[in-house]
């Protein structure tokens, strides 16, 4: 297997779990760096959901504010059954893998934000079970050059009930749409937060974030609005 | 075109067959999802399965599910398995999602939000 990190990400000498040890023999220890070890009071994680379609910047924005190198970690679609090997009496399992990218970000000693990207198309949906149970909400990356992918997307999170925001990534050339006009495009309810954002930079990324918190915030001391 | 949003249709199911001794792990539901933390309770002991070891040396320091499975390059559900293995025989502790009930306490929201200002 072959599992490559996202190729918007330097180049290292090792994977980023990989710490070859010196010695005659030389072992290879799987697992984090020290300086990227959590402390043992780290009792407790939340998570939130960058989703959005290819290319539109869901592992650069996961990498610009994490505090480890993104990590990629990999679910696979188990379809039972297609032919049942009689011989070996092994039911035959076809599996598709898919990744995501990860990142974290320590909230305080105790409290731990884990981001995870993942792509919005319908047939990645199989993912979402485990990948949104207890998920704090959501961050729906949009490129205004391709806007389809979004609307699948958010009819999807408003059916499950999962809180969103909706983010612009501000590529070059993109049309750089009044935000009403981009609401009515995406046929999104006043409430719903959409904010200019430039996945690259970290403090752009971090604001992505605070508007999802504060408007997590305003939801949990007022009733949604319906 | 990012390579991780790739869809893998070679993932050895022969392997993980034999990792996890047959049993499929439910990613999709039970107590222990993406962002658990696991902690060692003990290192690891001559005999033990290699990813279990693994697992029991990796984790001395907090660790989510999701990190092990890229640090291991094993899917998560097939981490499940071997998780929920150590879990029974104590090797290691879990440590809950806070999960959101409903609506997200306006506190843990505070704090987080408390925590993205000093990014
Ligand atoms: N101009 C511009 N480029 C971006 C921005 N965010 C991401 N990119 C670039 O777009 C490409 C795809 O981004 P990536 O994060 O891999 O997208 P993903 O498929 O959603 O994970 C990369 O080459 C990024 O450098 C942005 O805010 N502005
Ligand atoms: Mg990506």
């Amino acid at each position: 297997m072959d599992f490559k990190s996202s190729d918007s990400l330097s180049p290292g000498t090792a994977g980023p779990g990989t710490v070859a040890m010196g010695g005659p023999a030389t072992r290879t220890v799987v697992g984090p760096r020290t300086e990227d070890a959590l402390p043992a009071s780290a009792t407790a994680a939340v998570k939130i959901v960058i989703v959005g379609g290819f290319g539109v910047g869901k592992t650069t924005l996961v990498g610009s504010v994490s505090e480890i190198r993104p990590l990629t970690t990999e679910e696979t679609m188990t379809q039972a059954g297609v032919g049942v090997d009689d011989v070996v009496g092994v039911e035959r399992k076809t599996s598709t893998t898919v990744a995501m990218d990860f990142g974290r970000i320590s909230i305080n000693d105790e409290l731990v934000l884990y981001l995870f990207g993942t792509p919005g198309q319908q047939r990645f949906w199989f993912l979402w079970n485990g990948l949104f149970q207890g998920a704090l909400g959501a961050v729906v990356l949009v490129d205004t050059r391709r806007l389809e992918v979004s609307f699948d997307v958010i009819g999807r999170l408003e059916e499950r009930g999962v809180p969103f925001v909706v983010a612009i990534n501000s590529f070059m050339g993109a049309p750089d749409y009044p935000t009403e006009e981009l609401r009515t495009a995406l046929d999104l309810p006043d409430y719903v937060p959409i904010v200019a954002c430039d996945a690259r930079k970290r403090s752009s990324s971090r604001d992505v974030l605070l508007s999802l918190m504060r408007y997590l915030h305003s939801l949990a001391v007022t009733p949604e609005p319906s | 075109m990012s390579g991780s949003d790739k869809v893998w249709d070679d993932a050895d199911p022969e392997r993980l067959y034999v990792i996890t001794g047959g049993r499929s792990g439910d990613s999709q539901g039970g107590s222990i999802g993406l962002v658990t933390l696991i902690v060692s309770q003990s290192v690891p002991t001559a005999g033990m399965q290699p990813e279990h070891a693994t697992i029991v040396r990796m984790c001395q320091a907090p660790l989510s599910v999701a990190e092990i499975s890229a640090y291991l390059h094993l899917p998560v559900s097939v981490v499940t398995v071997l998780v929920t293995d150590l879990l029974a025989e104590s090797r290691v502790e879990a440590r809950a999602l806070v999960a959101r009930a409903q609506l997200p306490e306006p506190s843990l929201i505070e704090a987080v939000m408390h925590g993205l200002q000093k990014l």
